[in-house]
C-alpha cells in the first residue's frame, strides 16, 4: 500500500493525493495528445508524406484543432437508437482507460534493494496515484471493462455496421484477453505479489522480467495487447472497407472524440503496462552520489519515458508495416497458437521456480519439463489433427454447392 | 487500527478520486460541446447509416452463434487465470506439490480446450 496513507489522513495527505491525481490526469491528456500528432507524424515519415505541419511548430496542435473542431460539430444520434446506452457508451469507454494509469508507477529509485518511496512535502509516497496490493488484477479488470464500451457502442447505435464492429470487437478482445492474463501470470511467478509497485521491485538490478521469463512471454503480451487494443493489424473491429468505422459508425461530434481519446490513451496506458511487467518500470542504474531528486525523480522519469516511447514507436510501426488479419486467422492465431503457447511457456517456467527454490538445477528442470510440454503438445496435436481428418472426409463434396453447405 | 477507513477502502481512495475526475471531465467535455455546437435538425439526419443507402430490414439483427462459443471459451480461461494468479505469488510455499498440482489443473483445461478443437468449435467458418 501506498504509505501515505497508512498513518492517519489528514488535510496534508488529501492535498497531496489530489495534486498527485492532478499531475497524473494532466500529464495523461498532454501525452495522449502527444501521441496522436507522434502516430500521424511517424506514420507519414513511413509513407514517405509530410503529415500534419500547419498547427504549432511541426503540426504538434493539430491534435487540440481537431478537438476544437469537434466541439462544433452537430451531435447526431441515429433515431433507431437506445438513447440511454448510446449515451452512456463513450463513458464507459474512457473512463477506464483513464483508471489504468493510477496504478503504474513512473518515478522513484528502485536500485540497491529501496522501494521507490519518495519524499514529497515531508510525507512518504509512491510515484504512483494508488498502490492497491491486487494491481494487475486491476489492469486487467478494467481492461475487461472497456469491452463493454465498444460493444454497448455497437449495439446500442441500431444500425448494423456498428452492431457487427460490436460483435467482432468483443470476440477478439476476450479471445486475447486469456493469452494476456496467461502471459501475466509468468510475470507474478517471479514478482510473487500483485501489487505494480512489487511487480517494479522485484525486477531492480537489471532482472527484468522480459529475460527472466525468456521472451516467449513478453512477445505473446506484446501480440495480445495489440489485439486487446484493437490497433492495426487486429483492427478488425474497425476494418474501414468492410465495417466503414466499425463501432462508433453513428457517434459524430465530441462522442466519436472521446471513443477515439480512449484509443489512443489505451495505447499510452498499455506501453505502460508492458514497460512496468516486463523492462522494469523506471529502474535503471542510478548513481548513489546524485543528489536525492536527481536519484528519485529526474533518472527514473527519464528511464520510464525513454522505455514507453519505445513501445509507442513499435505500435505506431506495426501500423505502418503490417496488413491487416482475416477473421479466421486472427481467432486462429490467438486460441490455437499464442493461448497453448503461453500455458506450455507458463509450465515450463514453473518449473524452472520450483527447482531454483527447492536448490535444484534449474536447466536440467526446465529441459525436463520443456521436454514433456513438447511430448504432451504432440500427442494433443496428433489427436487433433486425427480429428480435422475425420470431420474434413465425412464433408460429401455434393453439400458444398446445396444449401446444407 | 483506530483509523476508520479500511485498508481496502485506503487502497482505491485515490482510483475512486481519479475515476470521479475522469466521469467528470466527460461529463464536461459533452457539455461544453452542447453549449456550442448547432442543432439543424432534418429527418434524413437521423437514419442509420448504410453506405447512402436506405436502411433495409431490422438494425438488431441476428449474428453468427460462433462469437458466443468463444466467449464461454473464455469464460474457461478466465477462471484459470483467477486460480492461477493467487497460486503464482505463492508458489514458494507450495514447492514441488505445487508444481504437480497445477500441471494436473492446466492439463485438465487445456484438455477442454483440446476438446473444443477436435470439435471444430475453433472453426471459423
Amino acid at each position: 500500500m501506498d504509505p501515505l496513507l497508512s498513518g492517519g489522513i489528514g488535510l496534508s495527505e488529501i492535498l497531496i493525493v489530489l495534486l498527485k491525481v492532478v499531475v497524473a490526469f494532466a500529464g495523461l491528456m498532454v501525452g495522449v495528445m502527444a501521441m496522436v500528432w507522434f502516430e500521424r507524424k511517424l506514420v507519414a515519415d513511413m509513407q514517405n508524406r509530410i503529415g500534419p505541419n500547419r498547427a504549432g511548430p511541426f503540426g504538434i496542435l493539430q491534435t487540440l484543432a481537431d478537438g476544437i473542431k469537434l466541439f462544433f460539430k452537430e451531435d447526431l444520434q441515429p433515431e433507431r437508437s437506445d438513447p440511454f446506452v448510446f449515451k452512456l457508451a463513450p463513458y464507459l469507454a474512457l473512463v477506464p482507460a483513464f483508471l489504468v494509469f493510477t496504478v503504474i508507477p513512473i518515478a522513484g529509485n528502485f536500485s540497491d534493494g529501496q522501494d521507490g518511496v519518495v519524499t514529497l512535502f515531508g510525507h512518504e509516497t509512491l510515484m504512483q496515484v494508488a498502490d492497491p496490493q491486487m494491481g494487475i488484477l486491476f489492469v486487467l479488470a478494467m481492461s475487461s471493462v472497456a469491452v463493454y464500451g465498444v460493444m454497448l457502442a455497437g449495439w446500442s447505435s441500431g444500425s448494423k455496421y456498428p452492431l457487427l464492429g460490436s460483435v467482432r470487437a468483443s470476440a477478439q478482445m476476450v479471445s486475447y484477453e486469456a493469452a494476456l492474463g496467461l502471459s501475466v501470470a509468468t510475470v507474478l511467478l517471479f514478482a510473487g505479489t500483485l501489487s505494480t509497485n512489487g511487480i517494479v521491485a522485484s525486477q531492480a538490478g537489471w532482472r527484468w522480467n522480459i529475460w527472466m521469463t525468456l521472451l516467449v512471454p513478453f512477445v505473446v503480451f506484446v501480440i495480445a495487447a495489440t489485439a486487446e487494443l484493437n490497433r492495426p493489424p487486429f483492427d478488425l473491429v474497425e476494418a474501414e472497407q468492410e465495417l466503414v468505422g466499425g463501432f462508433h459508425t453513428e457517434y459524430s461530434s465530441i462522442r466519436f472524440a472521446l471513443f477515439f481519446l480512449a484509443e489512443f490513451m489505451n495505447t499510452v496506458t498499455m506501453s505502460a503496462v508492458i514497460v512496468t511487467l516486463f523492462l522494469g518500470g523506471p529502474s535503471g542504474p542510478i548513481p548513489s552520489g546524485a543528489p536525492g531528486w536527481v536519484q528519485d525523480f529526474l533518472l527514473p522519469l527519464i528511464y520510464f519515458f525513454a522505455k514507453l516511447l519505445v513501445f509507442l514507436f513499435v505500435f505506431v510501426w506495426f501500423r505502418a508495416t503490417l496488413p491487416r488479419f482475416r477473421y479466421d486467422q486472427l481467432m486462429d492465431l490467438g486460441w490455437k497458437f499464442l493461448i497453448p503457447l503461453a500455458l506450455g511457456w507458463f509450465l515450463i517456467l514453473t518449473a524452472i521456480k520450483v527447482a531454483r527454490d527447492q536448490g535444484w538445477n534449474p536447466v536440467v528442470a526446465g529441459a525436463v519439463a520443456a521436454l514433456a510440454v513438447v511430448v504432451g503438445g504432440l500427442l494433443l496435436r496428433s489427436s487433433i489433427r486425427a480429428a480435422e481428418d475425420k470431420d474434413f472426409d465425412a464433408v460429401d463434396p455434393a453439400d458444398l454447392d446445396g444449401a446444407g453447405a | 487500527m483506530s483509523n476508520p477507513l479500511s485498508a481496502f477502502l485506503r487502497d482505491y481512495l485515490t482510483v475512486g478520486i481519479f475515476a470521479s475526475l475522469a466521469f467528470v471531465l466527460v461529463g464536461l467535455l459533452l457539455f461544453i460541446s452542447w453549449l456550442v455546437r448547432p442543432d439543424r435538425r432534418q429527418a434524413q439526419k437521423y437514419i442509420a447509416y448504410e453506405s447512402g443507402v436506405d436502411p433495409v430490414g431490422d438494425m438488431w439483427s441476428q449474428s453468427q452463434v460462433r462469437y458466443y462459443i468463444f466467449a464461454l471459451l473464455f469464460v474457461m480461461f478466465d477462471v484459470e487465470a483467477v486460480f492461477i494468479f493467487p497460486w503464482a505469488t505463492q508458489l514458494e510455499v507450495f514447492g514441488f506439490f505445487g508444481l504437480i498440482e497445477m500441471t494436473i489443473f492446466i492439463v485438465i483445461l487445456l484438455l477442454g480446450l483440446v476438446y473444443a478443437w477436435r470439435k471444430g468449435v475453433l472453426r471459423w467458418v
